[in-house]
């Protein structure tokens, strides 16, 4: 098999692979491809209709196909090559990629730096241990969104929703107005990790309950689905016997949680972070493994595109100077979560950073009228007070270079809440 | 008579409640912690507006059009507004942009397509 050359490869032409290409193009760097395992690149902002996108980065709202469209314009334009219907099969650590497709068949590339940019994928029912009959009508909430809005049927005539994120709630939303009857959106927290936005305008509007510390407790149904229990569930999130409530329904959405794709990145040797199921990168987002860079959602799952294009811009950039070979080895420091800290991305920060320093993370809980605390030893890098931090809000702060002065490295950076 | 809205502006989602005369003008309005919310709640209450975004068939196509309305439409109006868009013929080509609707449901507001389909 011919071994192909690139200087930049990145796998994933959604709004992460495609800031990250558009960026190390921007930097000069020529030889870019995007493989894309689509038939269209634009990853799931294809299917995600409704509007909410782009308020930070352009200062609209658009809809998640305007939002990718004008990135496929600009990689366009910028002469970026894109090549869709290709699985990725392996990469490995020394960045030979091999990959699969109808029209090419089997080929292995070697690249300067690769861009992890898989995104993320849905947690499935598997994963929740849910009781009941293995009917059919049982969707996670993406797939469903997918069948709506980008192949054109719809799932179902009558929907209960389990979990509360943001997908389900859109999707809630979508189903009564294509024309499904949506019965109720069951939460097992006794707060939901969407948007107050979307529980206003997509359960509110629309008359759907919305029943916090609550589970489905059973699944019944041969053929297809006929019916959901819903228990409500105590603060230990066991289900209280007598509080039972039947559905009958012919559909069943899931929305519980997002997982970074990280199948590749493993192959690759590339260390993950078991806060974040991603990549453990350092501030330039380059792995545990030279040359091999992670953006977006396969890195943590974001809430925001904004900032997912913002990461990956970065990223594209830091891959830029890495095939030019513009950065030397340089001592890292560890960044560790606090107290009301979870996945705190980056994991390491170079000593002596050059350009500001994004770090986000996700609180583990609700605090109100507290401060977040960036520390190395006794000194304060970062204070800043917030009226509130929301785990379904990922908090994101820039440091200056000049937040780094006086480190020595011999203390690690800690990110904490405190109250 | 009182109203309870809760603010969508940012995620403290502040729970407020807007106290209505009789003929429906707004009294007073409480529990906002910034005038973002002050102002939501008085468009909340007068007159809500919404963006409605969905997807519509297209004649010589499998993948379905999706389309928002080019600016926020009166809540009220959204059942009208997804009846309507249902009576919409249309084929491929579609640009990014295209109206597909001009004036939906007597609002001014056209519907617009928010992708290319080939």
């Amino acid at each position: 098999m011919n071994l192909q050359h690139v200087d930049i490869l990145i796998i994933g032409a959604g709004p992460a692979g495609l800031a990250a290409a558009i960026a190390a193009r921007e930097d000069g760097v020529d030889s870019i491809l995007v493989l894309e395992r689509e038939a269209q690149p634009g990853g799931i902002l294809r299917q995600c209709i409704h509007n909410g996108f782009g308020l930070h980065r352009f200062r609209e709202e658009l809809t998640g196909p305007e939002y990718a469209q004008r990135d496929i314009d600009r990689a366009r334009e910028l002469g970026i090559s894109i090549e869709c219907n290709v699985t990725v099969l392996s990469v490995s650590p020394d960045r030979v990629v091999t990959c699969v497709s109808p029209l090419q068949g089997l080929r292995r590339i070697q690249a300067g730096a690769v861009i992890l940019a898989m995104g993320c994928r849905e947690r499935p029912r598997g994963a929740l241990c849910t009781p009941g009959t293995r009917c059919a009508g049982i969707y996670s909430a993406g797939t469903a969104q997918r069948f709506v809005n980008l192949e054109g049927f719809m799932p179902g005539r009558r929907v209960v929703i389990l979990g509360s994120g943001d997908i389900g709630l859109i999707m809630a939303r979508r189903m009564t107005l294509q024309g499904a009857k949506v019965l109720a959106c069951v939460e097992i927290m006794p707060y939901s990790s969407g948007l107050n936005r979307n529980i206003v305008q997509c359960l509110q509007d629309y008359d759907i309950p919305l029943y916090l510390s609550h589970t489905v407790t059973d699944i019944r149904g041969r053929e297809r689905l006929e019916s959901v229990v819903v228990s409500q569930v105590d603060e230990r999130r066991r289900p209280v016997p007598g509080t039972e409530m039947v559905f009958e329904c012919d559909t069943l959405l899931l929305s519980v949680g997002l997982i970074p794709e990280n199948e590749l990145s493993e192959g690759a040797g590339v260390e993950l972070s078991p806060a974040t199921s991603g990549a453990v990168v350092s501030d330039t987002l380059e792995t545990s493994v030279p040359g091999i860079f992670a953006c977006g959602n396969v890195l943590h799952v974001h809430d925001l595109v904004d900032h997912v294009s913002d990461e990956s811009f970065r990223a594209g950039h830091a891959a830029a100077a890495y095939v030019r070979s513009e950065r030397k080895a340089e001592r890292l420091i560890s960044v560790v979560d606090g107290a009301g800290v979870r996945g705190c991305v980056p994991q390491k920060i170079h000593l002596a950073p050059v350009s500001p320093v994004t770090l986000m993370f996700r609180p583990s809980g609700v605090f109100r009228n507290a401060s977040v605390v960036i520390s190395s030893g006794k000194k304060d890098l970062l204070r800043r007070k917030s009226m509130i931090f929301t785990p379904g809000e990922m908090a994101a702060y820039d440091l200056k270079p000049e937040c780094f002065e006086g480190l020595d490295g011999s203390e690690p950076i800690t990110v904490r809440i405190e109250e | 008579m009182d109203q309870q809205i809760t603010c969508i502006n940012c995620p403290v989602g502040c729970r407020m409640t807007v106290t209505l005369s009789e003929s429906g003008e707004i009294q007073s309005i409480t529990g906002n912690t910034c005038p973002r919310g002050e102002k939501y709640a008085r468009q909340e209450c007068t007159l809500p507006l919404r963006m409605i975004t969905a997807v519509i068939p297209v004649e010589n196509s499998a993948t379905p059009l999706s389309v928002k309305t080019a600016s926020p439409v009166p809540k009220h109006l959204i059942p009208e507004v997804m009846a309507a868009l249902k009576t919409v013929r249309i084929s491929a080509p579609v640009a990014l942009g295209q109206t597909v609707l001009p004036d939906v449901c007597g609002t001014g507001v056209p519907v617009i397509a928010t992708r290319p389909l080939e």
